[in-house]
């Protein structure tokens, strides 16, 4: 398919799924006759009774387009619900062939869970954010067109054919790798959340937005493939001793650079260009990204064409005028990079509505930049009682981790909170804790306990506690 | 640098080229140790090619020069369109001069960081050191055409920029035998530090949290709400959660309902909705196609807004066909100096689209 030819089938599903009359059958199926009914008229030929068997077959092969849509009807006491009731069009009519959807979307009932952009935080869509769907996701892993975007001058589609990556700075030799090298190599598949320095830093201050997707949703987590960058680094002969630092560039516009601590980084850093099984997003970096895992999202140089072994920090112009901490003397915390241990409830969460009263499974994400997540603790009554919630498996470190726990909710006005604990022992602060130390200028590195408050009317909003 | 020597570098870099060429098989196992046929050595061109980030210690930094006085010519007409005539808009992205005294030049504190007598942190506020000003401009500016400015652009431009926060007096020269010198006066010098847990995954965390599990405060005091008037400021959050299922969203477009729905959602208006109506035509395509990325509905970005743009054009014959042209082919000078660039990837159909929407809203 031409680029045209795939936009053009992501613009028309609406169309194609559009309901059709299928009815338009030009052959007579065949075979639609049992086994045992051709051998008893090849035995015994045919008479009235068997004439009619042939006739029903045919009825039964193609009376399904007859069948009208019903529309969903009123409950009648007593009858039953129209959804067992009634035939569906789906069941008495041809589906569509396969690879009608050559790379597969979802179903047209989910197109209200895209990447949004909060209106109003940036001016121009090009140096911008657009947030996961959070409130929607299930599980750990992040689907691929769902992942967050942040962006500093615009994305393109690189060819991969002709971009390269340059290792230079403190190494024995400087060296050119292709696409075609680089995917040569040794790789490895490791699963690991990438997390926006600045995600919820829009609540340092005061409630600001109303759902988890502009709350959190500068977070996603997805497998990443590529090779290891120690790999690359000892094949050019990087001096380790005395080059502790990196500089990563962006083929993008902007030029991105960040200076990554190879004392702390240099294990489990990836030059990765896969991202759950299929290439790298063009909007997350194809063909190559950095992938820091446990470090701000910032740092996960995308487009990735360069990196400098070197013996000083670069203070590039994201290390020196932005993801910055001001603390409330006047200091700005620099390099701060690691993202703390955290959590938050998706569902329920702000925005939302509760139907009825009664059973529902409270369900959340954790994650730890410094390892795993050991447990997880979650309050109904604004942080009063805790009870200690379900964690899905696998445990990964520097990964998200999925919790459940039960709730039965009697209709009463609520308050939700989650808290989750690492490896290391570090437990997630309240706002309150955060705001005592740092003030609340920060903007980044925002991981307090979020609080969703429910209504008796079932409806969730986003409230800070305290 | 001056011309002449620039064509030199430039011959003596592209006899290196072709000598290199030559010697690109020999190169390909060359320094390789583990894994024989990946990669190759990257020639001296190349890496000057690439590798053109400067350090706080100007490790990087090329030679040349220039004056406030130019760098303002070039502000004026490459820079000042985002960024405001002295470096103080706060349109399209933050200020880049103002909230610095020349006591902070001699402290090397910023003090409005800590009075907080000013509303909005500018670049100069915030940045310690000149070679980040440097090497930004250098890589990535201006915006909408990266990587056009010479290093003598570079440095007149940061010499202006620091005059705007009288860092450097106005009839100052930048160069690279003074710029080690200007660093010790920029006035945040001192305001950074690393001395925090966050720089390595080994540090020690500034906080910690409460593992209580029972009766662990007195009352639950909610300190903060998102305000009544903002609760449609994100959209309709019905059409940003899925419309079945124990989770839908509330219709932000109308105030709470009163009371719970039922168990299948009978209550909300908007459950009988199957899916959100998707939306398509021109107002998408100018996004898809980023124009928004210069053009707004009514304030000016980059480029002139789109009401502008309708109102200068309003009535004329043949505006939808010259308009046409002017996005095919691009355009300069109607409103100021940045130029339009051609979008030659549309076809005549999404041009006609276009058009006919920025002109008429239709």
């Amino acid at each position: 398919m031409t680029k045209k030819q795939i936009e053009l089938s992501a613009q028309d599903i609406s169309a194609v799924e559009k309901p059709t009359n299928r009815a338009r059958l030009v052959k007579a199926p065949e075979h639609f006759v049992s086994q045992e009914l051709i051998a008893d008229i090849n035995a015994n030929g045919l008479d009235e009774t068997r004439r009619g068997f042939l006739r029903k077959g045919f009825l039964s092969a193609i009376g399904g387009a007859a069948a009208g849509l019903a529309a969903p009807m009123a409950f009648a006491a007593g009858e039953g619900d129209p959804a067992i009731l009634e035939k569906q069009e789906w069941q008495t009519t041809l589906g569509k062939n396969v690879a009608t959807m050559p790379y597969g979307v979802p179903s047209i009932y989910e197109a209200n869970l895209i990447r949004r952009e909060s209106p109003g935080l940036t001016r121009v869509s090009a140096a911008s954010v657009a947030f996961t769907p959070l409130q929607g996701l299930f599980g750990t892993i992040t689907p691929n067109g769902l992942h967050f975007e942040r962006h500093h001058q615009g994305w393109y589609n690189l060819n991969p054919e002709t971009h390269r990556l340059m290792v230079n700075g403190m190494v024995k030799n400087a060296r050119v790798f292709t696409m075609n090298d680089l995917m040569r190599l040794p790789s490895v598949s490791r699963t690991h959340f990438i997390e926006c320095g600045a995600n919820t830093g829009l609540e340092w201050g005061n409630v600001a937005v109303p759902t988890v997707q502009y709350t959190h949703g500068m977070l996603s987590c997805c497998e990443f493939t590529g090779v290891p960058l120690k790999v690359l680094l000892d094949e050019c002969g990087a001096d380790l001793k005395k080059g502790k630092f990196l500089l990563a560039e962006g083929g993008d516009g902007s030029g991105m650079t960040r200076t990554i601590n190879l004392e702390s980084c240099l294990d489990d850093t990836i030059v990765a260009w896969a991202m759950n099984g299929e290439m790298l997003r063009p909007e997350n970096g194809f063909p190559l990204r950095l992938v820091v895992p446990g470090v701000q999202g910032v740092s996960w140089v995308k487009w990735l064409r360069r990196l400098e072994v070197g013996d000083m920090p670069w203070n590039t112009k994201d290390e020196a005028v932005h993801y910055i901490e001001l603390m409330p003397d006047g200091m700005h915390r620099q390099y701060a990079s690691i993202q703390e241990c955290k959590s938050v409830i998706t569902t329920p969460s702000g925005g939302q509505q509760l139907l009825d009263k009664g059973f529902y499974n409270v369900s959340g994400m954790a994650w730890s930049g410094r390892g795993k997540i050991k447990r997880v603790d979650v309050s109904f009554d604004g942080g009063n009682n805790w009870r200690t919630a379900r964690l899905e498996t696998p445990v990964l470190t520097k990964s998200i981790t999925r919790f459940n726990i039960d709730w039965v909710w009697d209709g009463s006005p609520a308050i939700l909170q989650s808290r989750a604990v690492d490896d290391t022992g570090y437990i997630q602060p309240s706002i309150k804790i955060l705001r005592d130390l740092r003030g609340n200028r920060s903007i980044y590195h925002n991981n307090a306990i979020q609080s969703w408050k429910l209504d008796a009317n079932g409806e969730v909003s986003n409230v800070q506690v305290g | 640098m001056c011309k002449l020597d620039k064509l030199f570098a430039r011959l003596a870099l592209l006899a290196f080229g072709i000598f290199s060429a030559h010697l690109a098989f020999a190169q390909s196992t060359q320094g390789s140790t583990k894994f024989p046929g990946i990669g190759r050595n990257a020639t001296p061109a190349e890496v000057i090619a690439w590798d053109i980030d400067v350090r706080p210690d100007f490790k990087g930094l090329p030679k040349g020069s220039g004056s406030v006085a130019q760098g303002q010519v070039i502000w004026e007409s490459k820079c000042a369109s985002c960024h405001g005539v002295f470096g103080e808009s706060n349109e399209i992205f933050t200020p880049i001069a103002g909230g610095t005294t020349t006591d902070d030049v001699k402290t090397g504190r910023v003090a409005s960081l800590a009075d907080r007598k000013q509303p909005q942190r500018t670049t100069l506020m915030k940045v310690p050191t000149v070679s980040t000003l440097w090497d930004y401009i250098y890589r990535a500016m201006p915006w909408n055409a990266p990587r056009s400015l010479t290093a003598d652009d570079t440095y007149a431009l940061v010499a202006f920029i620091l005059s705007l926060g009288e860092i450097v007096p106005d009839d100052f020269v930048l160069s690279n035998a003074n710029i080690a010198e200007v660093q010790k006066k920029m006035p945040n010098r001192n305001g950074m530090t690393r001395n925090h847990g966050f720089w390595s995954v080994n540090g020690k965390p500034d906080v910690n949290g409460s593992s209580c599990m029972t009766n662990c405060v007195k009352f639950v005091q909610i300190g903060s709400t998102l305000p009544d008037f903002a609760r449609n400021a994100h959209g309709n959050i019905a059409e940003q959660n899925r419309l079945y299922g124990p989770y839908r969203g509330s219709d932000s477009t109308k105030p709470p309902i009163a009371k719970l729905p039922g168990s299948s959602g009978e209550g909300l208006a908007h459950a009988a909705d199957t899916h959100a109506a998707t939306t398509k035509g021109p107002a998408a395509l100018f996004k898809n196609e980023n124009c928004s990325a210069c053009h707004a509905p009514n304030a000016k970005l980059v480029g002139p807004s789109i009401a502008d743009i309708a109102a200068k054009y309003k009535g004329q014959s043949g505006a939808q066909e010259k308009l046409m042209a002017k996005v095919k082919n691009g355009g300069s000078g109607v409103w100021g100096a940045i130029p339009m660039p051609p979008q030659a990837q549309l076809s005549d159909e999404d041009r006609a689209t276009l058009v006919r929407w920025v002109l008429t809203g239709q």
